[in-house]
């Protein structure tokens, strides 16, 4: 059967299932799309993901229901879990993949949170993972005892101060002290354990932690800015980057920004995985699936979802727009409700406008065909050999450490995958037949955590 | 026959068991207290004998015997998961069992425990509950670091201010309730209508701003989360002071009660119906659930007194401590019943010891007497207690 062999330079491939709410990524009309916030549902993606040998399955966050036009958004599948929670059901089903929450820094306090990721660690058998989000919507507020909202560059402080709490809460209580001597009287063999204090701009604290390490003592960290401040964030602090630069040229410069800004800040740059958020579409031949991706993308991308997405940007009503007509010129948006979905590195949505006006005039794109452009990314096409060559072809020329891949639909979007194009990975020796680590930041082949 | 009155048996399960010596005499080594086996054992085994629910403790705080969480003790279990998060690793090991963790009211955010609890209905297909829960220990304020809890500090504050204090923090946990209830409802059962003709997969008039405004905070809504399995998930108080039994009948479906025998059992039950009808509650009346820390077998009082002499000082609890055979236990729970508890929740003072003398001493000998359950009927926790899916209350009627 093998019959690809390994090239020189390939390089191992990171791959992850994301699990998308609130993104037109998901076909919900597509009949194999099953109910979003179900146990069955649920435990099939993780499955289906740890039969392929999947290194992680995320979970994103959104702390409101998103707003448009002043109303609750409805095109989109939405309806999701408390992140943790859920993870903490999953790690009973599952065995080796890693389980990452989403979990603003924002809207949480680093006690508490510090505590769940532990719980999830503990459980799991140290497959924990944690995407830090600073919470880019500024209404979710809304919904906490905070209220208002923080200014970018104080979110990303507090979100430093909040991950160094939370490494003093998870390194306070070494495991070894629990002894369990029962004749001697010895629990712990330290009656300090647990003790720690963080006094700082954002957090005064102090106490005794509630938990002994946890088997990875620190989950897997994972951060998903975009910003200068975000990318720095991340090179500080975390092991995975998730990003948006599927494409690969993108993916090219984001990669070579972010491995220099590590190098500059003395870290080995390949402790830092870079993993752009991708779609992919599997066809009997590469002109098969480009016809596929078209008409999935006609399917993901309805004309309200189109004209809904515009208006956001447009910061205007444009529901008497044919949707597979011309865009409409941009008016003087500066004060445009921003009204929900990444706008990429914060930009004004005005600039943001400006560009895709210029991008559909150039183009000569209809507004569903700019919408598609914009907002989905079928990066990988073609028979599963084909796409295997292009995610080998893609990491090897430093394009990306990996994916975390989204299936079309839900939870049933990656079994295709996992059946066809895993096993030519495998073939071409790119990536694991078998989990060898003992915990999820192992399978990664990330050194442990440093000492305390 | 008269059919008999339903008896509902809880377990709270904590660390070793509830002797602070329970550990020392286990079988289980320290660091398996710390991995899902352990616990994923002792629900299986809870779930054997047809056990309505098990709880978990939570605090923001390691256990301490110290309201300050400084005391100096090696020999004392420490180590506790985030309860709601221990509940949910182990719903896909159960498929019966309910589960009633503690979350904290005092340091959380309303938002985050409605749609945890939710989720845990969701992962558990129904079988989701939360005891809620007061903290007015300094030690918790210290390490969330949000309020002060001036209550305990070495100054000693005034009991004018004390008592002030007290009564907001439970009139927050009202607030807290209320807030989780109406983020529970705010989507209504058929909001997903997946309509392509309009590309809709929401009926956005079926999700409800929940808008509500407290002393503490404000939560505009709607949840994330789709309405959970239940609607409501049965909300648990432990009730030992007036506040608490207020709390309870405004806004739980059960209270734990802690009766030091029959009588003042009775006396509770009575003293809870009379709250009940002062704070106008409507039907159905709380399900009054009495703790009890037990110690089961023919050894029981030999281990308690072992376990007491290696604690250095003999158990002390805010509940009734039984020590005695499972026949005896099984007399006890009829006994209390009779009086109007409506079912018991268990402690037992050791896992190893205690928890197995219930679910295989006492549960038979309550099974032989037609006194409980012999096998699962209901689907969800709610009809377990009787409690029918309540109507959202935003639905146009
Ligand atoms: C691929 C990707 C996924 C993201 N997922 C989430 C998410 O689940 N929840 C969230 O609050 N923010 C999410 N974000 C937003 C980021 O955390 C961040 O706020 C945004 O990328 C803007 O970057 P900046 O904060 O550096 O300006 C995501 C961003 C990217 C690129």
């Amino acid at each position: 059967m093998s019959t690809v062999q390994k090239k020189p330079g390939d390089r191992q491939v990171i791959l992850a299932a994301g699990f998308p709410h609130g993104s037109p990524w998901i076909i919900w009309s597509d009949p194999a799309s099953g109910p979003q916030v179900d146990i069955a549902s649920f435990q099939h993606a993780v499955r289906t993901a740890e039969d392929g040998k999947l290194d992680f399955f995320m979970l994103a966050e959104a702390l409101r229901q998103r707003e448009h036009k002043g109303k609750l958004f409805d095109l989109d599948i939405t309806g999701r879990t408390h992140g943790l929670t859920l993870l903490n059901a999953l790690a009973a089903v599952t065995e080796h993949i890693g389980l990452v929450a989403t979990v603003s820094s924002t809207y949480n306090e680093p006690y508490e949170l510090a505590k769940q990721l532990s719980t999830l660690d503990h459980l799991s058998d140290g497959r924990a993972g944690w995407n830090i989000v600073t919470t880019s919507d500024p209404a979710s507020g809304v919904n906490f005892r905070r209220g208002g909202f923080l200014p970018h560059a104080e979110r990303y402080r507090r979100a430093g101060e909040f991950l160094a709490t939370a490494r003093k809460l998870w390194d306070s209580w070494p495991i070894e002290t629990v002894v369990g001597d029962g004749p001697a009287g010895r629990f712990v063999d330290d009656p300090e354990v647990g003790g720690y204090r963080q006094v700082g701009a954002q957090f005064d604290i102090a106490g005794r932690f509630c938990l002994p390490a946890s088997p990875q003592r620190h989950p897997v960290l994972v951060q998903a800015g975009d910003s200068a401040d975000g990318r720095q964030f991340a090179v500080d602090n975390v092991d995975i980057i998730f990003s948006m630069h599927a494409e690969p040229n993108a993916g090219r410069a984001f990669y070579a920004d972010v491995k220099a800004r590590a190098r500059a800040a003395g870290r080995d740059p390949d402790s830092i995985k870079i993993m752009p958020g991708t779609q992919f579409v599997i066809g009997d031949s590469r002109p098969d699936a480009e016809e596929r991706s078209r008409e999935l993308a006609y399917r993901q991308i309805t004309p309200q979802n189109a004209i809904a997405r515009l208006e956001q940007v447009w910061g205007r009503d444009l529901s008497d727009h044919d949707a597979d007509g011309p865009v409409p010129p941009v008016r003087d948006n500066r004060d445009v409700p921003h009204s929900g979905g990444y706008a990429p590195g914060g930009r004004p949505p005005s600039a943001q406008a400006l560009a895709w006006y210029e991008r559909a005039q150039a183009e000569k794109l209809t507004i569903r065909e700019l919408i598609i452009a914009v907002t989905l990314r079928h990066t990988f096409l073609g028979t599963p050999g084909q796409i295997a060559d292009q995610i080998t072809d893609a990491v090897r020329t430093e394009a990306a450490d990996g994916y975390v891949l989204a299936g079309l639909t839900q939870p049933t979007g990656l079994d295709e995958f996992v059946k066809s194009v895993v096993p030519e990975l495998q073939d071409r020796g790119v990536f694991r037949t078998e989990y060898t680590g003992a915990t999820f930041r192992e399978n990664l082949g990330l050194p442990p955590v440093a000492g305390r | 026959m008269a059919i008999p009155v339903p008896l509902h048996l809880a377990i709270a399960l904590d660390g070793a068991g509830w002797h602070p010596a329970a550990w020392r005499t286990a079988a289980v080594p320290a660091h398996a207290y710390f991995g899902l086996r352990y616990w994923a054992d002792l629900a299986a085994e809870a779930e054997a004998a047809r056990i309505d629910y098990v709880s978990f403790e939570d605090e923001l705080a390691v256990q301490s015997p110290l309201p300050t969480g400084r005391d100096d003790r090696v020999d004392l279990f420490r180590g506790r998961f985030d309860a709601v998060q221990l509940a949910a690793g182990l719903t896909a090991r159960t498929r019966h069992l309910g589960f009633v963790p503690v979350a904290t009211t005092t340091h959380t955010e309303p938002f985050h425990a409605s749609t945890a609890i939710a989720t845990l209905d969701h992962v558990s297909t129904g079988r989701a509950g939360w005891q809620v829960r007061v903290s007015r220990n300094p030690s918790e304020a210290r390490n969330v670091g949000r309020r002060t809890i001036p209550e305990i500090e070495p100054s000693g504050v005034a009991s004018a201010t004390k008592t002030r204090l007290r009564a907001e923090l439970y009139r927050e946990a009202e607030d807290f309730v209320e807030v989780s209830r109406r983020l529970w409802d705010s989507w209504e059962d058929d909001a997903v209508i997946r309509d392509l003709p309009t590309g809709r997969y929401l009926d956005r008039d079926r999700l409800h701003h929940v808008d509500f405004t407290g002393a503490t905070f404000s939560v505009k809504g709607p949840s994330v989360v789709p309405r959970p399995p239940q609607g409501q998930p049965p909300v648990a108080v432990l009730a030992h002071e007036h506040n608490a039994f207020v709390l309870a009948a405004r806004c739980a479906d059960i209270a734990y009660v802690t009766p030091t025998d029959e009588h003042d059992a009775a006396r509770l039950v009575e003293a809870i119906r009379a709250v009940e009808a002062e704070v106008g509650r409507r039907e159905p009346g709380l399900k009054i659930l009495a703790d009890l820390v037990v110690f089961v077998g023919a050894d029981a009082a030999d281990r308690k007194a072992r376990w007491d002499e290696l604690a250095g000082a003999p158990m002390t609890s805010d509940a009734a401590v039984f020590v005695g055979s499972p026949v005896e236990l099984a007399e006890t729970v009829l006994r209390w019943q009779a009086g109007g508890i409506d079912g018991f929740r268990l402690r037992p003072g050791s896992h190893a010891d205690d928890l197995i003398a219930v679910t295989r001493g006492l549960v038979p000998e309550l099974q032989a007497r037609g006194a409980f359950r012999t096998d699962y009927r209901s689907a969800t926790l709610r009809a377990r207690f009787g409690l029918t899916r309540p109507e959202n209350r935003y639905a146009a009627a």
